[in-house]
């Protein structure tokens, strides 16, 4: 269950966030859930929920999107979505593959007043 | 209104790690993360190797556990410097508890650090705790479909040790698969075949560790 720990580092985030532009409420937030990152959805929301409920972040709506695994080849620098979590250039067969997006965990956007 | 941001949620464990890593750094100590599923193997591969290497570098441990401190009294039992870690509930270390046990070591006495993660074939993965590189361990009992089935940490390691090769008459599963699966996920991965019961494979794991901690620039004795 680390989905713990990140809803807790998210919340950190937000309310750093929050205070930087004076917002009181959180409407939502919109999250980029990598494709190769362990996270479960369901879980997150839910240690979400529970964590903030009864703070100034209670009801804000957790949005999220699977970003699926992209791959530059270093070879031919070619682009490509790595299927199968297969990390070789369908292009030249190179396994000099850069991950360009799919591993990560990020805020995108918040919604405030 | 809306807010763009953009940030990583992870960044505040992430630059824990990175001053953890530059603490390693200046006291010349290279650090590896092991993982495995419960059970792998972790603690039994420290032990020999432990003893494989005893006259070539100086080792130190941290023990992750949930609970109990039954890791930790193992590699005690070594004589060799051990912290036990209590993540009380969490299922992985992150950066903050391993600052935490710095006051409990004396760096300049040590070459090699090893931290063993909580037993957990998922999380662990996703939280740096400063180390120079990660090694997973998968036992043959847990299966060939692993890697595909989780595949961050496969992704992350530079070493995985496939152990238990002793029971392989006894389980259906087989070592190719394994490596194939893993290599599709991890094209740069270094693997062995170990047994930590009747110690098969791990002299070419031993050297292979040996020459990690050198080509960091750390002087062993003994050769
Ligand atoms: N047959 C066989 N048993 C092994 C081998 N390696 C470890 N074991 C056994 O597997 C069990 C678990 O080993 P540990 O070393 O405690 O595993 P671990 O990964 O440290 O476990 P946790 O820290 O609890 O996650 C013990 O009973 C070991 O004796 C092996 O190569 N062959
Ligand atoms: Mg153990
Ligand atoms: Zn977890
Ligand atoms: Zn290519």
């Amino acid at each position: 269950m680390h989905e713990m720990s990140i809803a807790q580092s998210l919340i950190d985030i937000l309310r750093e966030e929050m205070a930087k532009h004076n917002a009181g409420t959180l409407r939502s937030v919109r999250l980029h859930i990598g494709q190769l990152s362990a996270i479960v959805p369901d879980s997150l929301s839910f240690c979400f929920e529970v964590m903030t409920s009864g703070t100034e972040l209670e009801g804000a709506g957790l949005i999220m999107e699977t970003i699926p695994l992209k791959g530059t080849c270093r070879d031919c620098k070619q682009t490509f979505e790595i299927q199968d979590y297969t990390f070789e250039c369908p292009e030249c067969a190179s396994t000099e593959i850069d991950t360009i997006a799919g591993q990560d965990l990020s805020i995108v956007e918040m919604e405030v007043d | 209104m809306k807010i763009s941001v953009v940030k990583n949620i992870l960044e505040a464990n992430d630059r824990i790690a990175q001053e953890n890593r530059a603490i390693f750094d200046k006291k010349g100590l290279v650090v590896f993360n092991l993982m495995s599923s419960p059970g792998a193997g972790k603690t039994s591969l420290l032990e020999k190797t432990i003893d494989g290497l005893k006259d070539h570098l100086r080792m130190g441990v941290i023990e992750g556990d949930i609970q109990s401190s039954q890791d930790a009294e193992r590699i005690a039992r070594r004589g060799i410097p051990v912290v036990q870690i209590n993540t009380g509930g969490a299922c992985h270390l992150d950066g903050n508890m391993i600052r935490d046990t710095f006051e409990d070591f004396n760096f300049d006495d040590l070459d090699l650090l090893v931290v063993e993660n909580v037993g957990n074939l998922v999380c662990p993965a996703e939280f740096q705790v400063g180390e120079d590189f990660k090694v997973m361990i998968l036992s043959v009992t847990e299966g060939a479909d692993k890697p595909s089935k989780y595949p961050l940490m496969f992704h992350e390691s530079k070493v995985l040790l496939i152990n238990k090769i002793d029971l392989l008459p006894y389980v259906d599963c087989d070592i190719q698969t394994i490596k194939k699966e893993a290599l599709k996920i991890n094209p740069h991965l270094t693997m062995f075949e170990i047994s930590c019961k009747t110690g098969e494979g791990l002299d070419a794991w031993y050297s292979w560790l040996k020459e990690a901690v050198r080509s960091r620039g750390v002087d062993l004795k003994g050769k």
